[in-house]
């Protein structure tokens, strides 16, 4: 299908929305009617015609506005990304996958031309008809990760893989769930996860490491995380905390059905093949809360996860002090009835909403 | 599924080297493209032989940019279960393998400001193909080759002649030796070591490096073993609740296969730590062959590499 690109933003005015063809394709993260961590690995080798995981790199309708939104970031806060002088290697294994991919899986926007080293980029959404030389950074405008990932939505963390561990050694982080680059970066797999509660005792690190470090080539790997954001921003970083931490206290109960958004990353594992470091891109898919309820399922669970999550994981995420507010919203689609196994919607079987009538 | 992606290829060259080893190439059947790789990788080889499939690791040491064929050299081993005698005696140029994905268990760590290759024997093949990665990227890197003698010198000419500088030979035959402590004594600070070669080899560089004060994150080794012949035994499977044989010339991870137990594997050579099983139950002795569980797992009795050790006694029940 032809996409239809949005025009859009994910600030100030905050005009980011989703097309009904992209709130029926929205990664709803919860497969059962409550949530608990676990390492819900999956092989990446696509998934239903239309979803986002049919695709390598998933291209939707607000790839040009998050490529803007992007480029703003990084204007402001060029550390955004960075890359250790040992890591060039794998930002051009990096840039080599996504434009192998994106050509073979959208021929109708992406061209990739090799002739030896001469390669030809052709980005067609974006503009771009770029021409240089595999492996010779002095002909690309940025280096090869931040050329690439210019055009490539999600952030990129770049984990060099050494010593029986991962280590957060390059990344282009602007579309993040309060984490930052500038401080994880060279840092191990332990180091960066020592904020999560609950998980650790649970022995969830060991075991997810150990499956991450053997993820091999041509086998790459997924799963979905979750957290909530106040007003559809893609950067919700710790460096701009004073800008949007302030916008959860604007929420009412005559506004949250349109500010709330469930916010859902599509976390993917690539093991890279000329430096054997593992790619870990994280998109970031903004829905708000009305727009789930448009899915009676998603409706129904929504309301049920939300309302017996453990407290230190909605004090982790960020939402504790709204959560009375949102169950409040939550619980008019909420019946009671049943809901389906697994994440997808089943918009023309499950039950439409059935409202008693002391609600 | 276990172990890595497959590859169809077809044999395209055969060339004898001397009198042990002999170098097969490899390309892809449907005339498609090979993944690159990265310098240390390994490919798992399968071989029908007979009733019996091996699935043997043999180093990568084609140029890991070379997208259009991959090469491996085999040392034959008249002692061994048959994985190399099969390869060398077995297998004609147009003959259709299968192989996996590269894996590298064996990586170059690219913050080092020099590379300090240590070699022996067969050994050698991983180096090639880092030296043809570093060559490329401008690395800095020596290498340090024992072998027995001149005759059975794989490679010996081609590094010499490229890499005069770069390449030092030593023959057992002529009593020549790496003078180790003087070689590490004499590194800039921020070299790392790889050795690949037989395990005393190994266990030599890591003690003297040890000793010398170099950090374990510095020194990088890699040995596969093949998995020995031993006496039969029998195991219970409590998960697939089954009572299976391990034959003389099998390995106990190949008898679960041949049951068709799906058994996680990755390298089969007792290095990546993949097929790591908890042990149930015992009376008996282990032999533990593996480089992956640590001494006190070994003498725990709860833990074993069904890829290259085995059990000589009574009872054996594996969580699997």
């Amino acid at each position: 299908m032809t996409i239809q690109f949005n025009d859009e933003t994910f600030r100030d005015d905050y005009s980011f929305h989703n097309s009904a063809w992209a709130i029926r394709r929205f990664p709803f993260p919860f497969h059962e009617d409550s949530y608990m961590y676990s390492v819900n690995m999956e092989q990446h080798r696509g998934g239903p015609a239309g979803s986002i995981f049919e695709k390598r790199f998933d291209v939707d309708e607000h790839y040009l506005s998050e490529m803007r939104d992007r480029a703003m970031v990084l204007a402001d806060d060029p550390l955004r990304c960075q890359s250790l002088p040992h890591m060039t290697l794998a930002g051009w294994d990096l840039l080599e996958l996504i434009m192998v991919s994106k050509s073979e899986d959208y021929p109708e926007l992406f061209e990739l031309h090799r002739n030896g080293n001469t390669w030809r980029w052709v980005n067609k959404p974006m503009g771009i008809d770029d021409t240089f030389t595999f492996l010779d950074e002095a002909t690309l405008p940025y280096g090869p990760l931040e050329y690439i990932t210019r055009q490539a939505q999600g952030d990129f963390c770049v984990l060099d893989q050494r010593d029986d561990n991962l280590w957060m050694d390059a990344g282009i982080v602007t579309t993040q769930a309060d984490w930052s680059l500038d401080f994880d970066i060279g840092m191990n797999f332990f180091e960066w996860h020592a904020p999560v509660p609950l998980a650790h005792e649970k022995g969830v690190f060991v075991r997810a490491l150990k499956f991450l470090l053997n993820i091999q080539q041509g086998s790459p790997a997924r799963r979905l995380n979750w957290t909530m954001t106040v007003n559809p921003l893609l950067d919700t970083s710790p460096e701009n905390y004073h800008k949007w931490g302030i916008q959860k206290t604007t929420l009412t109960p005559e506004n949250i059905g349109q500010k709330q958004h469930l916010r859902v990353e599509l976390q993917t594992f690539f093991r890279l093949p000329r430096s054997n470091a593992l790619v870990f891109p994280i998109r970031a898919y903004l829905c708000s809360f009305q727009d789930l309820m448009t899915m009676p399922k998603w409706g129904r669970r929504l309301h049920r996860v939300i309302r017996d999550l453990p407290e230190e994981l909605a004090t982790y995420k960020g939402f504790i002090d709204n959560r009375t507010m949102m169950l409040d919203y939550l619980s008019k689609f909420d019946d009671g009835l049943p809901t389906s196994d697994g994440i997808w919607p089943e918009f023309e079987t499950e039950p439409s909403l059935n409202l008693s009538e002391d609600s | 599924m276990s172990g890595a992606q497959k590859i169809a290829v077809t044999v395209t060259e055969i060339v004898p080297l001397n009198e042990l080893v002999t170098r097969f190439k490899f390309k892809p059947t449907d005339g498609s493209l090979l993944p690159t790789f990265s310098g240390g990788a390994h490919t798992v080889v399968e071989m029908k032989d007979g009733a019996i499939t091996r699935l043997n690791p043999y180093s990568l040491m084609s140029d890991p940019m070379d997208q259009t064929a991959y090469t491996i050299s085999v040392r034959r081993d008249d002692v061994g279960r048959g994985g190399s005698l099969f390869l060398h005696r077995n297998v004609k140029v147009g003959d259709q393998m299968t192989i996996s994905y590269p894996v590298n268990l064996f990586s170059l760590d690219l913050r080092a400001k020099k590379h300090l290759f240590l070699a022996g024997g067969i050994g050698i093949t991983p180096f090639i193909a880092q030296i043809k990665q570093l060559e490329r990227t401008n690395g800095r890197w020596e290498l340090h080759y024992a072998t027995r003698s001149v005759a059975l010198g794989s490679y010996v000419d081609e590094l010499t002649t490229k890499h005069p500088n770069e390449a030092h030979i030593y023959y057992d035959d002529q009593e020549q030796r790496i003078d180790l402590k003087n070689l590490l004594d004499g590194q800039p600070l921020g070299t790392h070591v790889y050795v690949c070669g037989p395990k005393g080899m190994i266990d030599w560089v890591r003690k003297t490096a040890a000793d010398e004060g170099w950090p374990r994150e510095s020194i990088h080794y890699e040995e596969f073993l093949a998995p020995k012949s031993g006496k039969p035994f029998e195991v219970k499977l409590a998960i697939s609740n089954k009572v299976i044989q391990v034959g003389e010339d099998e390995s106990l991870l190949e008898a679960m296969e041949r049951e068709g137990v799906d058994a996680p594997y990755l390298c089969r050579g007792g290095a990546c730590g993949q097929c790591e099983t908890d042990v149930i139950d015992y009376r008996g002795n282990f032999i533990h062959r593996d480089h992956w569980l640590e001494d006190a797992d070994h003498k725990s009795g709860k833990k074993i590499m069904p890829c290259v050790s085995r059990f000589e006694g009574k009872t054996l029940v594996l969580d699997r």
